[in-house]
């Protein structure tokens, strides 16, 4: 699954005392059920400890709660929501309200017959994401299983005239095939291609050294990448996102702490991001509990970081504190050790030069490493373990 | 007032909003948007008023008649026309050339 969800709204930072606007991205995280065993994945490395799921019932309300407020983005995610069987129920029902319906899919499970059921329920778009599960990450495009079901889902989707959007995660183990990934993108006709570089949170977060490219790796995979757009200006929007560490200012995380989007996870915690159940010291309500005006307005958990009064130094006397807000809290916490501190990515944090030793050391070539530290992939036998651990990215 | 445009389209083509893009009116945010895969395009009220009235039947020409009706204003056609412009380069609307 993909890593970043962008809106072009344009929403100017809430001001303190000012009513922040409408959670217009509803992101419904429907399971934490999954076939694939992604080492990027960007669920919780304490996954498995989720094991009662909400129920239809509430995530109807919670639909129409949120479209209430205003929400009218909404993406159903998981996990693969596919493995939840009242799918069709809650798109159908999403459909009616009046949202844009998208689907965040790897296509694992999308048959014919619930491509259909889907359609039907008045689906408008599905993500399709495109990665390797298995152990063989190495012949990440020569493994054709993968390849194959890409395709039927794809002639699958196009069949029934869903726009496909194709999401890829980038990492050092398969940005040196980009060339390749843009093309079969282009074949399997993909209107956009989100090209999504790892950043590191959860799954990602514990494998990183496997996983963060080199500064050669990722500006020859840019230049390509223009490369490509350029000659396939007509046929196919690609996108591109940088890795974070590779940056010296921070991104502007979910476009401002509960400024946008609301996520709901599997089990119905409400959260401003689907990693921020990682930090610290925040009640994040839950929708069994809480009406959805509540939790977006009244909150604590999601008045915490709104505005900038939360900020300390470097963010609080910063000029350029309006365009990031500080950055990403989940990585100020993994990094900094502090939810409030400055988002390490920026160099003015007292704290840049631990991401700084991150990308030194991935210049470095880490065949031995393969065999000392294997990967970690996603299943529920590592996320009990690593929970065990004390590991909360 | 726009400036003269040069655009490749007349008045007498049809103009509807293209796939998959979908446009609607939101009460939250008092606007019309366009909403496509993942994002959002919120419009401010002229462009509202121009891309709700392109159904995919109406001629170009009409939808400048009408907006000068309702809105009791003369000379639409350059604005009018400058945004349509806009709106095709961003592929928000397919154009039609009705066959007579």
């Amino acid at each position: 699954m993909e890593n970043t969800i962008t809106t072009s709204s344009d929403h100017a930072a809430q001001s303190n005392a000012a009513k922040p606007g409408p959670p217009l991205w509803l992101l419904a995280e429907l399971t934490y059920r999954c076939p694939l065993h992604c080492v990027f994945c960007f669920n919780p490395v304490n996954f498995a400890n989720v094991e009662k799921e909400l129920d239809t019932e509430n995530w109807l309300r919670v639909l129409k709660e949120a479209r209430a407020l205003g929400s009218v983005q909404c993406g159903f995610s998981g996990g693969e929501p596919l493995l939840r069987d009242d799918l069709e129920t809650l798109v159908s029902e999403a459909h009616k309200l009046g949202y844009y319906t998208n689907l965040l899919t790897s296509g694992v499970g999308l048959t014919e017959t619930r491509a259909k059921a889907l359609k039907d329920a008045g689906l408008d778009h599905i993500q399709l994401s495109f990665q390797d599960s298995t152990k063989e990450l190495n012949d990440f495009l020569s493994h054709t299983k993968t390849f194959d079901l890409k395709h039927k889902v794809a002639k699958i989707i196009a069949d029934h005239e869903f726009p496909m959007v194709l999401n890829c995660v980038i990492h050092r183990l398969n940005i040196d095939y980009i060339d390749k990934i843009i093309e079969m993108a282009i074949e399997l006709g993909a209107e956009c291609l989100e090209l999504a570089n790892t950043q590191f949170y959860s799954w990602a977060k514990v494998n990183q050294e496997h996983l963060l490219p080199t500064r050669e790796q990722l500006v020859s995979a840019e230049a390509i990448t223009n490369r490509y757009r350029e000659k396939y200006a007509d046929k196919i929007r690609i996108i591109f996102v940088v890795p974070d560490y590779y940056e010296t200012r921070p991104k502007k995380c979910m476009n401002g702490w509960g400024n946008v989007f609301l996520t709901i996870n599997p089990e119905g915690k409400a959260l401003p991001c689907h990693t921020a159940s990682m930090l610290p010291g925040l009640d994040f309500p839950s929708v069994k509990d809480h009406s959805i005006n509540d939790i977006w307005y009244e909150s604590e958990g999601f008045n915490r970081f709104r505005g900038d009064a939360w900020m300390k130094e470097p963010c609080r006397s910063c000029p350029e504190k309006e365009n990031d807000l500080g950055g990403c809290r989940c990585q100020a916490y993994m990094i900094a050790g502090d939810p409030a501190a400055a988002d390490p990515v920026c160099d003015k944090s007292p704290d840049h030069h631990k991401i700084q030793a991150y990308v030194e050391k991935a210049q470095q070539p880490q065949d031995k490493q393969m065999t000392e530290s294997p990967l970690v992939f996603r299943d529920p036998k590592s996320s009990r373990k690593l929970d065990e651990e004390g590991i909360v990215f | 007032m726009s400036s003269d445009t040069n655009t490749t389209f007349s008045t007498s083509d049809i103009a509807a909003v293209a796939k998959p893009y979908r446009l609607q009116y939101e009460e939250a945010q008092e606007s019309w948007v366009l909403l496509y895969p993942e994002g959002m395009v919120k419009l401010n009220g002229p462009a509202g008023e121009i891309l709700k009235r392109c159904d995919g039947e109406k001629t170009i020409d009409a939808v400048i008649r009408e907006l000068e009706k309702d809105f009791e204003q003369k000379g639409l056609e350059k604005d009018v026309m400058g945004f349509l412009d806009i709106a095709l380069e961003k592929r928000w609307i397919n154009l039609t050339t009705p066959s007579s």
